[in-house]
């Protein structure tokens, strides 16, 4: 119990006086998974559209695809990675192995389906007649893709909390792929396995709680966004 | 809505681009690419030096978790980047994976303890320069009150087959690695063959740990009360939080030694030769030889390593 109020008290101080090897941790989790949750916005957002919206041959065998990765274990992600981005895998040219790029590339591969998946259900479930009633109106198919996911907002922002949350949360293919090297490759959730296995508990739980608070400090933003934009 | 959101999104990308900026080793100071690194010898850490910027300047170096978890590479590693301007790319595991990141030609340098297997790597071509490093020793602990009662006993063969006959817990890396390797010979002396794939191990042979190394499995045995086997500097570096005592030491079968390997150029075109052979020159540099020492003196009132670079294999621990 005495650990984890130290953990705290030590978290609170690491806060105040900026430890800078905390900051840097806690800022490259933001980035790696921050980049990582913006390209599969970026690439999940029209592919659960099109999926969603769409009526085509093996659509269904797609949309199975799109739910199991949703559950991909990142090990066997961090695996995969690792075997294409190691010098002697396929892509081992571009040196890419124990660098923040890599586990952008992990991460990007737990969220998409995420994203994908909440963007898919987010607007299959819009009302078929509301898109009939865009139609009529004379909207190009353009004008009505963008306001039926405009429709879809609050469920879209959802896909973005879990998406986010997803990535900032593993820890498997970080270590896989990123190596936990410090000032370069150790992010919270590395920092956090190390701490423990070294018996530096209190450190681990400091870690722990601006983990945490970071998590939550991302989901309050996207969540008064989310509600503001519900009360309109 | 949109501007908060447009504005969040852009910070993410800026900062995005700022982590690119962060992993691209930028020395203060740049001098002649003709200066090869391993001539900037008399340099100690503390002095403001010039940074040479070497063509090629990113290393990858697999090691045991021997050397990360006694905190001996995280003093290394910093004054190796400062003197070359090289940068690390540290990967621990066991000396077993080490070797196997080497074959596939995934590492430049290798720093291991499993003097058998690097033998058969260097003669099988992958590895060149093998040099020795510096040495520890095993030890055999367990729970202070020792149940089965090995606590000095001078043959670490006669204190396992102790273990053995009480059929007491004893907890094992089974991960191939430098410890896993002496270990598995010792009770392959005693006439126990044990394997990490096998099923028909003895019950109270446990193979444990989260495949993170040493300290894992020491946390393990201590938690759980049992015994195993140790490099002494993972051991002393981390007694504090281990309820486990030394029981056995100084047996000659218990010798650990460490060397340096480079991977070979020859098999593996993109291997970056100049800087593995920089950091070898480097870890057997008198200067180093000196850190390591006296690291963890202070600390722990005795070196956790044993400087031997330049020395005969046959001469260490004598």
């Amino acid at each position: 119990m005495d650990t984890i109020i130290n953990g705290i008290v030590q978290a609170f101080w690491m806060l105040v006086h900026g430890d800078p090897q905390v900051l840097q941790i806690a800022l490259l989790s933001l980035l790696v998974s921050g980049a990582a949750t913006m390209l599969s916005l970026l690439i999940g957002i029209p592919l659960g559209t099109v999926l969603g919206l769409s009526h085509f041959p093996g659509r269904r065998f797609l949309v199975s695809l799109v739910n199991t990765g949703m559950g991909f274990p990142p090990v066997v992600v961090g695996l995969v990675v690792s075997i294409f981005l190691w010098r002697s895998g396929p892509l081992g040219m571009l040196h890419l192995m124990y660098t923040p790029w890599a586990m952008v590339i992990a991460q990007l591969i737990i969220s998409l389906p995420v994203v994908t998946g909440f963007t898919l259900a987010a607007t299959q479930q819009l009302d078929p007649k509301l898109r009939l009633q865009i139609l009529a109106l004379g909207a190009s198919q353009v004008q009505l893709v963008w306001l039926l996911l405009k429709e879809a907002r609050l469920p879209l922002l959802a896909a973005i909390m879990a998406g986010f949350g997803a990535v900032i949360s593993e820890v498997g293919a970080s270590m896989m792929v990123g190596g936990n090297i410090v000032g370069q490759t150790r992010v919270m959730t590395t920092a956090i396995v190390a701490e423990n296995s070294k018996g530096d508990f209190a450190y681990a739980i400091a870690l722990s709680v601006i983990l945490m608070a970071l998590v939550y400090l991302v989901n309050f933003i996207l969540t008064m966004v989310q509600q503001r934009s519900k009360t309109r | 809505m949109k501007k908060i959101i447009f504005c969040l999104l852009s910070t993410i990308v800026l900062l995005a681009l700022l982590v690119g900026c962060a992993t691209t080793p930028t020395p203060a100071v740049t001098t002649t690419p003709e200066t090869t690194p391993t001539q900037e010898t008399t340099l100690t850490p503390t002095t403001p030096t010039v940074v040479p910027t070497p063509d090629n300047p990113e290393i990858i170096m697999a090691s045991t978790t021997s050397t990360r978890d006694s905190g001996l590479m995280d003093v290394l590693i910093p004054i190796f980047q400062q003197k070359t301007g090289y940068k690390v790319k540290p990967i621990y595991v066991g000396s077993g994976a080490a070797m196997t990141m080497g074959k596939q030609g995934n590492a430049d340098v290798l720093l291991v303890h499993s003097p058998t297997a690097e033998l058969q790597f260097v003669a099988d071509g992958y590895g060149v320069n093998r040099t020795l490093i510096m040495h520890n020793d095993f030890i055999i602990v367990g729970p202070p009150s020792d149940p089965v009662g090995i606590n000095g006993m001078t043959r670490a063969t006669d204190a396992l087959q102790k273990i053995a006959d009480a059929k007491f817990n004893f907890y094992s890396r089974g991960d191939n690695s430098g410890t896993d390797v002496l270990e598995k010979s010792l009770w392959k002396q005693i006439g126990i063959i044990v394997s990490a794939t096998s099923t028909t191990n003895p019950n109270w042979y446990i193979q444990g740990g989260t495949g993170a190394g040493m300290l894992d499995l020491l946390r393990i045995a201590s938690e759980r009360g049992g015994y195993t086997i140790t490099d002494r500097a993972t051991y002393l570096a981390n007694q504090g939080i281990l309820d486990l005592k030394i029981l056995v030491q100084g047996d000659p079968a218990l010798l650990n030694i460490y060397h340096v390997i480079i991977v070979s150029p020859l098999i593996f075109g993109n291997v970056n030769f100049a800087g593995a052979k920089a950091f070898c020159d480097f870890m057997a540099d008198p200067e180093t030889q000196k850190i390591i020492g006296t690291y963890g003196v202070d600390k722990y009132g005795q070196p956790l390593f044993f400087p031997d670079a330049g020395k005969a294999d046959w001469q260490v621990g004598q």
